[in-house]
Parts: structure tokens; C-alpha cells; sequence
């Protein structure tokens, strides 16, 4: 790392008696999956550049419960909510950006019947507010003309009907938006979602993440861009299977934007 | 002697219209083996739902050619609907045409609706095709084997036949062709029978009329035994369909209050449970069968038409896995109907059969291949929700019977030990920022 993260915990600003702007929702693929804790980071440059006063749970934070109630354990999902909700009401947290669609679906959607009322914001939404505000500037630079499909996260888009912020944000980068043949809310999921993510597949004759990969290839891209930690595991290994992964590079919408500013 | 039609007619009505009702209260009966589910929030978004989505057609036409075509069915069925008003009348008063007194009004009308059975005709028949000849993927499905199949046919040949009649009848009529008012179409048919006696024509003409009245009681009644019940059922479906976003997953009240006894640190473990309450049988976690599922969900089950669209969008379905969201519902359906009988062979009580939903009908493997990405809810045309009655079995599967796949168990096992789905340690949330 050339120069260092600011990330502020909600501990250090709660000593010093500020409370921030946002608080970050890391997740648990943020915090400790390799590919993911780029994201986390590419976010959090995006975050110390637009000067926001974030600041994250750290080692307080712990899952959402997303996986445990899709697998239909309702019990240990409620054991994580009302102890994060404990947490962060404590903080008296208003308002939290995510860059996890599954974090952000769980606490903004299932969150509030169990004492948590947050006002959620996914970080494409997010970023899309500081560009509007002025805060944050994209220079399209090395991305000009680029060929780039979304895939739209099941728990963005259909769960949550949030379609149009991350386009927005390709589109600032004058690149070419590319749309798969079923996008927004038919688009197809990745096989990662109601915890697919930690189990092998059913038997069938095809995993869904090569089907999905197919989908995205046939638009011819040069980027398959991402908004969700999981999706962007199962598009990655779904290049590998095909053998693309020279040619395509499957990305979150958080690091183009970094990476434009060469951040 | 004179009077011996109308009688008949009226004993058909009350026998048509009866044997209906009586197998309306059963399903009516059946739907509330459900678990209770309080859906009297937000009446004006519910109403506005129905309107769009039912009356409107909203979803139907997200497929444009399926769509279209079912629109023209929907709009010629409630329309040419009114004719049996008359019919209705005709019959019990022994009277013709009665309302074709209105003169043109009544030309309009009826042209409007021989315009309206020719297209619907014309409909049915491509929608024929795409079962039979086209072979179009979705009604090929292993759970449309069957009886599935022919119930989709019957419906078609129904319609087919009951606008032939319609038409015919209008032909034959040769008072109403003197008219020359509202024959749009029939004008054309009416040459067919030329070479028939004035006599014979009218004895088509009166065949025609009392076949088509009773085809449409008998398709009435049919309707409780074949997929075709949306054409009534659409309507609360979608009245009482979902309103939160899709991502939001029913909160298990029963497992709330467990989790807030267990948090509250007043609770004393080893007190005796308050008088009274040992009888009470603990809470059930999760559906296995019918009766563990909410009334809303058993509604969902006698609406669906078997279109197939939810399967058709399903990742895992496209992929070759078991799981079909249809095949979910119509087991669903299978099963409440199941239960319906032997509530009525047992004297209005459950007698154990040894079955339900959960193995019997839905297997586990359906169930696992489930990746809840909504896909299903988003693409049913009447509001049907097969993810929820998925979740609440996994419910059961794992609360109830330990029976997650063991890779998710350890998941499961280390977001208990350590809040997150991978071994990690917590205390090691935050080392990315160093790295």
C-alpha cells in the first residue's frame, strides 16, 4: 500500500463523541475474502477521497444472518440480528452504506421488525449521491469505449428494485454500456445467492455461474462488471471456465470508479 | 308441456350453479387449513395491485405474444359473457332475444361479440399449437405429464367448442339474420346451411343455443378440477399478494419470541412453566405440510394456471436441477386437495395418512437447489410466491429435522463460533485495511 486507509472505527469515533456521517457495512466476503477485500478497499479510497465521514464496526461487526435464514435457519439468523441491532442502536447508527447486496437487503428489509431502523444505502447508490453532490468527480480516462455489462445482483435489483444506480455509474465512465440478453429484473442469478455460495450445487447438468458467464460473454465485453461481492466470485470463476479470463476481466463497480481516478 | 324448457333450463341452472357453490365452500374450506396471516394492511395499494396485475393484465403481456393473445382470450371471455345474460333470460322466460329490442345497440353488441369469438377462437387455436405442435419448452416439463397436459387441452377444446356454437347458433338463428343487425361474422356462416330445410335449421339453431349454455355450466364446474381456476382466483391473488420488496423474507414470529426470552437476561431458565402452559404443544418451526403453510400460500396453489413462466426464468431449473417453482405449487395443490378428501371421507377431521408435503410430494433436493433469487415471484403474471413456501420447508428441514447439507451446517456452525460463514476469527475483522 503506497499511502494508508483511513478507516475509522465507530469505538474510536464514539471515544472521541462524534458520530459519522455513514457508517461502512463491511460484510463478512469484505472483510475476509481475498478478491472481496479489494472491493472493500477500492470503496473506502472512494470514501477518503470524497472526504466522508465514514466510519466501520470492525471487530464488532459480525454476519448479517443472510445465509443462515436462506438455509432456513430462521433461529440463528435472529441470534445475529438482534445482536448486531444491539451494536449499532447503541451507536445510535442513522445510516449505512454497503457494498454486500445481501447485507444490504437483510438490514434494510428484515432488519426493522427485529428493532434495527436504518435508512441502507448499497454503495453504488452511495456513490452515485456523492457524484450528484458534487463530492466525488469521475474522469471516464481509461475506460473511454470500454465494452461493459452489468449483472445485476438478485438482491439489488429484483429484491430491492435498485437497476438504474450502478448503469448510472458506468455510464460516467463513457463506457460503452452492453446489456445481457436478460438484465435488470429478469436477469439471471449467479448460483451464489440463498447460501448456493457455501454448498456445491445440486445435481443438474450445468452450474448456473457458466450459464450466467455465457450470458454475459455472448454482449462481447471487455468488463463484466459486479456489485456484489458473491456474484463477482461465481462471473470470475465462470471466465475461468470458459478460459477468458486474458480477454475478460470481471470487476465492481467500486474499483472502475477507483481505478479511474488511478486511486 | 309448453312449459317443459324453461323448466329444464331452470333445473339445469340450479343444478350447474349448486354442484359450483358446493365445491366453492371446499375450497374455501381447504384454503383456511392454512396458518393464519393477517393481510388487511395497505387496502388501497392491495386494490391498485388487483387492478394492474388481474384486471390489467400487467404481467401477462412482460410476454408479448403469450400475452397478446391471452389479453384477446381474457377480453372475449368477460365480454361475450354478457350474452349469456340473455340467454339466462331467454331460457327462464321462454322468451327469444329479449334484448333485441334495443335495435342497433343490440346489433353492436352482438357484432361486437362475434368479432370478439372469432378472435378468441382464432387464439386458442395458436395457443394449441404452442402446446402441441411448437412443443414450446415450458409445457413439456416432467410435472406437465399427464393429467396436467390434458387439463391444458380440454380447456382449449372447450373454448373452441364454445365459440363455434355461439357462432353457430347466431347462423341459424334466421330471425336474428333477417335483422341484418350484429351478423358481422355469422352473415357467413348462415350460407353453410343452405341446403338445409328452414326445420332442420332451427333444430340446429335451438341445439346450438341449449349445447352452448350448457357447455358453459359444464366448464363452470369443471373449473374446481382444472388449473383453469385463475380465471376467478387471479383476483384475490393478487389482492393479497406481497407488498414488501421481494428481498424481504417473512419474519418466524415463533422463533422472535424464543430468540427474546433466550436475550433477556430477567428470563429464569429453570422456572416452572406458568399454569397452564405445559399442555400448550411448542411452536412448529417451518412447514412440512399444507396445514404448516399460510392460507396465502394455498391460495397461491389453486391459482396457478401451470403456465410455467417461473419455471422457465429458474436458474437452477435452467440448469437441469430438480427444482421446478411450478411443480412446487401444483404439489402444493395436489396435496391440499389430498387432505381436502380425506377431511371429507374422515367426517370434517384430519385422519393421519402417513404423508405430506416434505418427502412425499417436494423432495430435499428441490429445496437445496433453491438459489432465492426471486426470479420465480417476479416472473408470475398472478402474484404467486412458490420462494416463500421453499423457505418455510428449509425452515423445517433445518430447525426441525437437523437436515441441512453438511457443508452448510459448518457454515451455519462458524457464523455461530466466530459470526462469519468462513472460519475466520473476529478479532481479525478489520486486517484488511493493514494489508
Amino acid at each position: 500500500m503506497s499511502e494508508l486507509l483511513k478507516v475509522p472505527t465507530m469505538a474510536e469515533f464514539m471515544a472521541a463523541g462524534k458520530q459519522p456521517e455513514v457508517l461502512f457495512w463491511v460484510g463478512c466476503a469484505g472483510s475476509f475474502d481475498d478478491r472481496a477485500k479489494k472491493i472493500t478497499k477500492a470503496f473506502v479510497k472512494l470514501l477518503n477521497k470524497a472526504n466522508v465521514e465514514f466510519a466501520v464496526l470492525g471487530t464488532e461487526e459480525s454476519c448479517t444472518g443472510d445465509p443462515a435464514k436462506r438455509s432456513g435457519n430462521e433461529f440463528l439468523f435472529q441470534m445475529q440480528a438482534v445482536t448486531n441491532i444491539e451494536v449499532m442502536n447503541a451507536y445510535e447508527i442513522k445510516k449505512i452504506v454497503t457494498a454486500c447486496p445481501h447485507c444490504f437487503n437483510t438490514i434494510k428489509n428484515e432488519y426493522p421488525e427485529l428493532g434495527g431502523n436504518y435508512e441502507v444505502m448499497h454503495h453504488t447508490q452511495f456513490l452515485k449521491t456523492l457524484l450528484s453532490e458534487g463530492r466525488l468527480t469521475i474522469e471516464g480516462g481509461q475506460y473511454k469505449g470500454k465494452r461493459i455489462t452489468f449483472h445485476d445482483p438478485c438482491y439489488l435489483g429484483r429484491a430491492n428494485q435498485v437497476y438504474e444506480a450502478p448503469r448510472d455509474l458506468i455510464r460516467k465512465l463513457d463506457a460503452e454500456l452492453v446489456e445481457m440478453k436478460s438484465c435488470k429484473s429478469r436477469g439471471l442469478c449467479c448460483g451464489a445467492g440463498g447460501a448456493q455460495m457455501f454448498k456445491e450445487p445440486e445435481k443438474g447438468n450445468k452450474d448456473i455461474n457458466v450459464e450466467r458467464t455465457e450470458q454475459a460473454l455472448e454482449t462481447k465485453p471487455q468488463i463484466i462488471a459486479a456489485g456484489c461481492p458473491f456474484c463477482n466470485t461465481m462471473m470470475t470463476d465462470g471466465v475461468k471456465n470458459k478460459e477468458k479470463e486474458n480477454d475478460v476481466a470481471v470487476m465492481d463497480i467500486a474499483e472502475l470508479i477507483a481505478n479511474a481516478q488511478d486511486l | 308441456m309448453e312449459y317443459l324448457p324453461q323448466l329444464l333450463f331452470a333445473v339445469a341452472l340450479v343444478i350447474g350453479i349448486g354442484y359450483f357453490a358446493r365445491n366453492v365452500k371446499k375450497l374455501m374450506r381447504n384454503i383456511k387449513l392454512g396458518r393464519a396471516m393477517d393481510v388487511s394492511d395497505n387496502k388501497s395499494q392491495r386494490w391498485k395491485n388487483m387492478t394492474m396485475i388481474a384486471l390489467g393484465q400487467s404481467k401477462m403481456v412482460k410476454r408479448p405474444i403469450a400475452g397478446f393473445l391471452h389479453v384477446v382470450v381474457y377480453v372475449g371471455f368477460v365480454v361475450i359473457n354478457i350474452e349469456v345474460l340473455e340467454i339466462i333470460i331467454d331460457g327462464l322466460t321462454g322468451k327469444h332475444r329479449v334484448f333485441s329490442s334495443a335495435g342497433s345497440i343490440y346489433g353492436f353488441l352482438i357484432g361486437t361479440f362475434e368479432i370478439l369469438a372469432v378472435l378468441v377462437f382464432v387464439s386458442v387455436v395458436i395457443f394449441w399449437l404452442r402446446r402441441n405442435v411448437i412443443k414450446l419448452k415450458r409445457f413439456l416439463s416432467s410435472e406437465m405429464k399427464g393429467w396436467p397436459k390434458s387439463d391444458g387441452n380440454m380447456i382449449l377444446y372447450f373454448e373452441m367448442v364454445l365459440m363455434t356454437l355461439f357462432l353457430v347458433m347466431n347462423a341459424t338463428d334466421l330471425k336474428f339474420q333477417a335483422m341484418d343487425s350484429g351478423n358481422i361474422i355469422s352473415q357467413y356462416i348462415t350460407p353453410w346451411f343452405s341446403n338445409f330445410s328452414e326445420h332442420s335449421i332451427h333444430l340446429i339453431e335451438r341445439s346450438a343455443w341449449w349445447f352452448h349454455i350448457l357447455g358453459i355450466l359444464v366448464f363452470l364446474n369443471y373449473l374446481y378440477f382444472s388449473k383453469h381456476l385463475h380465471i376467478l382466483l387471479a383476483f384475490p391473488n393478487t389482492y393479497y399478494g406481497k407488498l414488501t420488496p421481494k428481498g424481504q423474507f417473512e419474519n418466524n414470529e415463533a422463533v422472535t419470541k424464543e430468540v427474546k426470552m433466550m436475550m433477556d437476561p430477567n428470563v429464569d431458565p429453570f422456572a416452572a412453566p406458568p399454569e397452564g402452559a405445559e399442555a400448550a404443544v411448542p411452536a412448529k418451526f417451518g412447514a412440512s405440510d399444507v396445514q404448516d403453510l399460510s392460507w396465502v400460500n394455498l391460495l397461491n396453489a389453486y391459482t396457478c394456471t401451470e403456465c410455467g413462466r417461473c419455471t422457465s426464468e429458474c436458474p437452477a431449473n435452467q440448469t437441469g436441477k430438480a427444482l421446478s417453482p411450478r411443480k412446487i405449487m401444483m404439489d402444493t395443490r395436489d396435496r391440499l386437495e389430498e387432505v381436502g378428501k380425506n377431511i371429507d371421507s374422515n367426517k370434517g377431521s384430519f385422519k393421519d395418512d402417513g404423508k405430506q408435503l416434505l418427502g412425499d410430494y417436494i423432495t430435499n433436493e428441490e429445496l437445496w437447489a433453491c438459489t432465492s433469487c426471486n426470479a420465480c415471484v417476479e416472473a408470475c403474471p398472478v402474484s404467486i410466491d412458490p420462494l416463500n413456501i421453499i423457505m418455510q420447508m428449509r425452515q423445517y428441514l433445518v430447525m426441525e429435522q437437523s437436515a441441512a447439507p453438511m457443508e452448510l451446517n459448518n457454515m451455519m456452525t462458524n457464523i455461530e463460533n466466530n459470526g462469519a460463514p468462513w472460519p475466520y476469527n473476529q478479532m481479525d475483522r478489520l486486517n484488511w485495511k493493514n494489508e
